[in-house]
């Protein structure tokens, strides 16, 4: 194994998915633009138009027409991506059940942006969540970094259990914002990430393949429970990548959650994606002002870290999920997902979930004080004030 | 003793066994179809088997390929109703970057082609991706148990045009979707029929070997969705093309001006000028076509709907730069 020594650069969010694109050697990019997702494939486009890149680039007319291509590319044997927000992910959703339902390795990656109307381009991670059950798994990115360490090792787990990726980060928060990552030389991508070895192609004749076969009531349970194990048996083969990315690279994501300080914390505050970036920075402070806070970081959303939440669970007495999204009709997606996964198995924290920043609207330390406050008053009084709260509603 | 080649290849790509109704038109479209194709690779590269497919939901679709059974003796694939252009783009990037040389055979019947496919087949021609795109045209939504579609004919009976008190049936004149293909400016775009296999296997080997996309629009027999005779399609098929009904032309690079129109038998006067067909005077009416099909059965109690259907076609022929007459039945 050469000697890794880290190559760094400051790049937006969605330059490190493109640098991650050219460094996992994609073969092909199906694509469409739609904001804040565009300077991911302008980036791809201009690797190519450079020659730092050998990929097929194919400008699809629509989202829909761009996961059928990567469908297609996938299901010939090509290491396949591509980019989307919002109303393309909804308007690829079709092709998103087909794509795991076909067992194609493609990694995505998915800008969160708020869904219409009322128009908007900020951060909301309801267009993601809202295809929970696409039989898609999902990576969520705090930072740039873990944008571009998420696409090399999506590709690495995807491979391995043939289940489609989306790698998600944060509208404008991540995606155009610029901050230092640190890139792995070629070589040892290469290493870690070697060529693509399809089960079948569609380019061996002697072989034929028919993919995308009718299965009729005798065989349809059969595929989906398939499809059901082949998650369940991902949590290892994600804690495996994980592990030997921090092996070679230095940054563990053994972990599908990350914690921190849960051990001596009353309380934990759980959350998806770049806020976590935020509450990390609050726990600190609050931690130095005497607050027995901690965070559980959920990087994997699908499959869910069931077993990790429990340990978390566990050992606190509390948990304040924040939830950038919201099921209506229900709670925030995370929480709703939380507590069941909780029920039926002893551990009873109180739990609290917070909704912020819908549409990017900003959330900050002091907001995440804020919310301490309000859990520590919970918790000494073993009351809780309200199960959902729309945080800083303007009434 | 000398034995006489085959008119066409005797490998087959779409085996027996597939589900396909008794009698189904389409079928025997997409049998001679592959085989054309792999005859035109094996001429173009050297290998017959430099192609894969990939085919949008549809009657062709369902009856191939039930797991754990195929039909299919090529690598093929179905993503879906909408996007079987998109999938090929996708399937033909990729055999691109692995360096396997060939063409993507991409198929979809007139429903996934002329309405919900129309947008990915538009995106597919117009990036200039090497597939040939066949849309096997049996004129309404079979598979779903005969719905109209943009691509069902003038006065014809579907589910959803049922004619009545109020209704001759299909009111809107057929989409043409091989002039939209052609509009396109793609090396090829051409419309065929199983009435004329000779004619289709020239055009399909002719659409395998240019460099780019292409696009056939093949007239199939649906003895279900028609309510014909099962053994009578070809003959449907053929009356189609002698009656002026179904068009046989070729367009080449877009070039409106200089449409190749095959003469249409049936003892149809062709008249040229600089050998280009500018007049057909067809001798055998509409009528004879559409009095084997039970879904123009309505329009016999309806004359007007049959005249008006006359000038439909003739406003059509117009498109193709070509004076029609067609006669009516005793003149």
């Amino acid at each position: 194994m050469a000697e890794y020594k880290p190559i760094r650069k400051v790049v937006s969010g969605n330059y490190a998915a493109a640098y991650a694109v050219k460094h996992a050697r994609v073969q092909v990019v199906a694509a469409y633009p739609i904001t804040p997702q565009t300077s991911i494939i302008e980036k791809i486009a201009e690797f190519i138009a450079n020659g730092e890149a050998d990929i097929q680039y194919v400008p699809v007319e629509s989202e829909h027409s761009a996961m059928a291509a990567t469908i297609g590319a996938s299901a010939t044997g090509a290491r396949a991506f591509t980019a989307t927000a919002a109303q393309g992910l909804a308007l690829m959703h079709e092709m998103l059940h087909w794509a795991s339902g076909a067992r194609l390795p493609i990694v995505m990656v998915d800008v969160n942006r708020a869904m219409a109307p009322p128009w908007s381009v900020w951060d909301d991670q309801t267009d993601s969540l809202a295809q929970r059950d696409t039989g898609w798994m999902q990576f969520y990115a705090e930072n740039n970094q873990e944008v571009y360490d998420g696409v090399l090792m999506a590709f690495k787990v995807a491979e391995t259990v043939n289940v489609p990726i989306m790698v998600v980060e944060s509208a404008f928060i991540l995606s155009h914002t610029y901050d230092v990552v640190e890139m792995i030389p070629q070589e040892l991508v290469d290493e870690f990430l070697p060529p693509r070895k399809p089960l079948y192609t569609l380019t061996d004749f002697d072989n034929p393949i028919s993919v995308g076969a009718l299965a009729t009531p005798a065989d349809y349970y059969e595929f989906r429970y398939k499809l059901a194990k082949a998650h369940e048996d991902a949590k290892k083969i994600i804690k495996e990548v994980g592990r030997e990315f921090g092996e070679r690279f230095g940054r563990d994501y053994s972990d599908m959650i990350e914690k921190g300080h849960v051990d001596d914390a009353d309380f934990v505050f759980m959350g998806l994606g770049s806020l976590m970036g935020t509450v990390k920075e609050a726990v600190d402070l609050l931690r130095s002002e005497g607050y027995r806070v901690g965070y559980a970081k959920v990087r994997w959303f699908r499959p869910f870290p069931r077993e990790e939440l429990l340990e978390i669970a566990e050992k606190v007495k509390g948990i304040a999920v924040l939830d950038r999204n919201f099921s209506f009709g229900q709670e925030g997606i995370l929480f709703n997902e939380a507590k069941g996964a909780l029920y039926g198995t002893g551990a009873r924290p109180i739990m609290k979930n917070y909704i912020v920043g819908l549409g990017g609207r900003d959330f900050t330390v002091r907001d995440v004080r804020a919310i301490a406050e309000n859990m520590k008053a919970i918790i000494e009084s073993g009351k809780l004030d309200r199960e959902v709260e729309w945080f800083h509603l303007k009434r | 003793m000398a034995v006489r080649k085959p008119p066409i290849t005797t490998r087959e790509y779409w085996a027996p066994g597939h589900a396909a109704c008794a009698g189904c038109g389409c079928a025997t479209a997409l049998k001679l179809a592959t085989k054309a194709f792999s005859e035109a690779m094996e001429e173009k590269y050297g290998d017959p088997n430099a192609f894969a497919i990939a085919q949008a939901t549809g009657c062709m679709e369902v009856v191939s390929a039930v797991f754990p059974y195929t039909a299919w003796k090529a690598p093929w694939v179905h993503v879906a109703f909408e996007n079987a252009a998109a999938a090929a783009s996708g399937v033909e990037a990729a055999w691109k970057k692995l360096g396997r040389k060939g063409k993507i055979l991409a198929i979809g019947g007139d429903g996934g082609t002329a309405d919900i496919g129309m947008q990915a087949l538009s995106g597919m021609l117009e990036r200039r991706h090497n597939v040939v795109y066949l849309m096997y045209d049996n004129e309404a939504y079979m598979n779903t148990g005969i719905q109209r579609s943009s691509s069902t004919p003038y006065g014809a009976w579907t589910t959803t045009s049922p004619p009545g008190k109020y209704s001759i049936g299909e009111d809107k004149p057929k989409k043409w979707v091989a002039l939209i293909a052609a509009a396109h400016q793609i090396p090829y775009a051409a419309t065929a029929s199983i009435g004329n296999a000779f004619d289709f296997v020239r055009k399909m080997k002719k659409a395998a070997k240019v460099d780019g996309p292409a696009f056939v629009q093949v007239h199939c027999t649906c003895p279900t969705g028609w309510k014909s005779p099962l053994e009578k399609g070809v003959e449907i098929a053929r009356l189609a093309i002698e009656t002026g009904v179904w068009p046989l032309f070729e367009i080449e690079n877009g070039d409106f001006f200089h449409i190749k129109i095959q003469p249409p038998g049936g003892g149809a006067k062709v008249k040229r000028e600089g050998g280009k067909v500018v007049a057909i005077e067809f001798k055998k009416p509409i009528e004879e076509y559409l009095k084997l099909q039970g879904r123009f059965k309505h329009l016999f109690k309806r004359p007007e709907a049959i005249d008006e259907m006359r000038e439909q076609i003739k406003a059509m022929w117009k498109v193709l730069g070509v004076d029609v007459t067609l006669p009516k039945p005793g003149e």
